[in-house]
């Protein structure tokens, strides 16, 4: 095992009848750190993070998690992991609290660390008021914030979480990202996947953008985004002519084009950072702003730009 | 010795107390059968029988006595081949990748949630000698106390196997098929002839030659020899039959219904190692 990476996955292919999901991706995961695999539904993403699990078997390639291969030693890679599934996977009719001593006795926790985990962990994710409803009674965020903290009843050194805020309201996607951080602050290595770019970009130390069954690209977000850099502000002013006078000299706008819509302002670097300038600018000069809306880079745009095709049923 | 099917178990007598309907639904149902049918029929039986006297010296038994034995068997039949029916539900609802991700034997899944079915069978047997007696079912006629509690023992002991093998046989089935739908299907399919080609409600001696081989290899046959032996004793007369059972004979049952526990449980086993739900 290689130094300090926890992950580390050579080669690996993965096939379904004749259809192959995953076509030899190679990648390492350092110990501690949020590691993201961006890509569209049907990219590979669930497939490799089932194998990773050892939920599906190897078929080709080398998969080594916490230093145990998980074709040889599937039993100690299940021991050092937690995961977090993609859909709802909680029993209806099991109280939270029930739901949290299910999973301890699967790993056999002895009862008092079992009690003692359950209180620390229902209260990490604000849940201990729910303690005795049944897991049918919550809303969308609690069920997924009850998974997050089963996922770490074992303490694992590994999390996996499979798409953790699909589905979810912005607010609760928010604090779901705060939970991932503070796990992750206490020395978890997370491993996520997720079809939502922002999300990558907000958590993650690490991404790699896989489509097709191949990784497409790996970088830190701001290599990505750097890359990318696509942000479009649309202005409407009384005088489009000069405010485009106005705007020359902040150094992140890239173009200025005059469009149907007013102007178009395509920016480097983070958009939003840039836009109270722009305002300031274009107002400072006497001209008044009845429009503005900024353009965010879309997982369409990842894509376009790093593979040049449109991309597949997004956010479905 | 690792004891983590207990957990599987636990989960599962939860399920099964919050589950009203289920709940009372499987415990009324036996009683219904008694009440029911038990009566109708007993009453047509009883008129059609008596006229064939019984031989000196052999205690004989109404139909509703007769046929309670059945009863029992037959909802330990019912009760356990839908037992596989949960974990068919947990694999639909991706309940089951949580323990097949989790370092526990694959094996104590069938484990745990076998034993809660046999657990589902031991309240339903109870409650049908309970209600038996209550309406008239002359079980355990004249036996002392401590002949009561060893035939109960003896009774519960065949119905666990039983139901154990059954149980096994449903979750293999469960952990093959798809749908809900396919599994109803299948035990529709083989509820019908193990039912009606055994001793449960009638005896086998009329039947033509050739059912009364397949009764024979029938599990719910043996199963009925059991009760039957250990409620009512190894020489009775019921629905103008004479019953005379040995205790090799009641040995012979209980060893065929072990085997096919066990054949089941090898299965059951094969199929969990190499299952594959994601």
């Amino acid at each position: 095992m290689g130094g300090d990476d926890i992950i580390e996955v050579r080669d690996l292919e993965h096939a379904f009848g004749n259809f192959a999901a995953v076509r030899g991706i190679s990648f390492t995961v350092k110990n501690g750190e949020i590691f993201s695999f961006l890509g569209p539904n049907g990219a590979g993403k669930s497939t490799t993070i089932n194998i990773l699990t050892t939920l599906l078997p190897l078929q080709k390639g080398t998969v080594r998690v916490a230093g145990y291969d998980v074709a040889r030693e599937p039993a100690k890679v299940r021991e050092t992991i937690g995961i977090v599934f993609q859909e709802d996977v909680l029993d209806r009719d099991l109280t939270v609290r029930e739901t949290m001593e299910f999973h301890g006795r699967l790993y056999g926790i002895p009862r008092e660390e079992r009690r003692r985990r359950i209180d620390d962990l229902l209260g990490i994710v604000e849940l201990e008021s729910k303690r005795d409803e049944r897991t049918k009674n919550l809303s969308g965020g609690m069920k997924r914030r009850l998974q997050i903290a089963r996922g770490l009843m074992t303490q694992p050194e590994v999390l996996f979480l499979d798409e953790p805020t699909q589905g979810l309201d912005p607010q609760t996607r928010m604090r779901i990202w705060d939970y991932i951080r503070q796990v992750n602050a206490t020395g978890t290595t997370i491993f996520l996947t997720t079809h939502y770019m922002e999300e990558a970009d907000m958590l993650s130390d690490r991404i790699s953008i896989i489509d097709h069954g191949r990784i497409v690209v790996s970088g830190t977000p701001a290599e990505l985004k750097d890359a990318l850099g696509e942000d479009v502000v649309y202005l409407e002013t009384e005088d489009d002519e000069k405010a485009r006078d106005a705007l020359s000299g902040i150094e992140e706008i890239r173009s200025v084009t005059e469009s149907p819509r007013g102007l178009s302002v395509t920016i480097s670097a983070d958009g939003s950072h840039c836009l109270p300038r722009i305002i300031e600018r274009v107002r400072g000069a006497g001209i008044a702003i009845s429009n503005v809306n900024l353009k965010k880079p879309t997982m369409d745009d990842v894509f376009v730009h790093y593979t040049g095709s449109e991309l597949r049923d997004a956010g479905a | 010795m690792a004891w983590e099917f207990l957990t599987v178990y636990w989960r599962e007598m939860i399920r099964f107390v919050r589950f009203r309907t289920q709940l009372f639904s499987s415990l009324l149902q036996p009683a219904l059968w008694m009440a029911f049918f038990g009566i109708a029929m007993s009453s047509n039986f009883d008129r059609f029988t008596s006229s064939i006297p019984a031989p000196a010296g052999v205690v004989p038994l109404d139909y509703l006595t007769f046929m309670a034995a059945g009863v029992i068997a037959m909802t330990t039949l019912f009760t356990s081949l839908f037992g596989g029916m949960s974990l068919l539900f947990d694999k639909n609802w991706g309940l089951m990748r949580e323990m097949l991700a989790s370092p526990m034997p694959r094996t104590h899944i069938m484990l745990g949630v076998s034993l809660s079915g046999m657990t589902k069978s031991f309240i339903q047997a109870s409650i049908i000698m309970a209600f038996g007696l209550l309406l008239g079912v002359q079980f355990f006629p004249g036996y002392s106390a401590a002949r009561i509690a060893l035939s109960i023992l003896g009774i519960f002991v065949f119905v666990g196997v039983f139901s154990l093998g059954f149980l096994l046989f449903s979750s293999t089935i469960s952990m093959r098929l798809e749908s809900p739908e396919g599994l109803q299907g299948i035990i529709t399919l083989l509820t019908l002839p193990l039912f009606f080609v055994s001793n449960a409600l009638y005896p086998i001696q009329a039947f033509p030659p050739f059912l009364q081989t397949l009764s024979i290899f029938n599990p719910l046959t043996h199963l009925v020899n059991g009760i039957r032996y250990f409620a009512l004793g190894g020489d009775f007369f019921a629905v103008g039959a004479r019953y005379t059972s040995t205790t090799a004979d009641v040995l012979g049952s209980f060893a065929y219904l072990v085997i096919f526990a066990a054949v089941m449980y090898l299965l059951a086993r094969r199929t969990f190692e190499r299952a594959v739900v994601t």
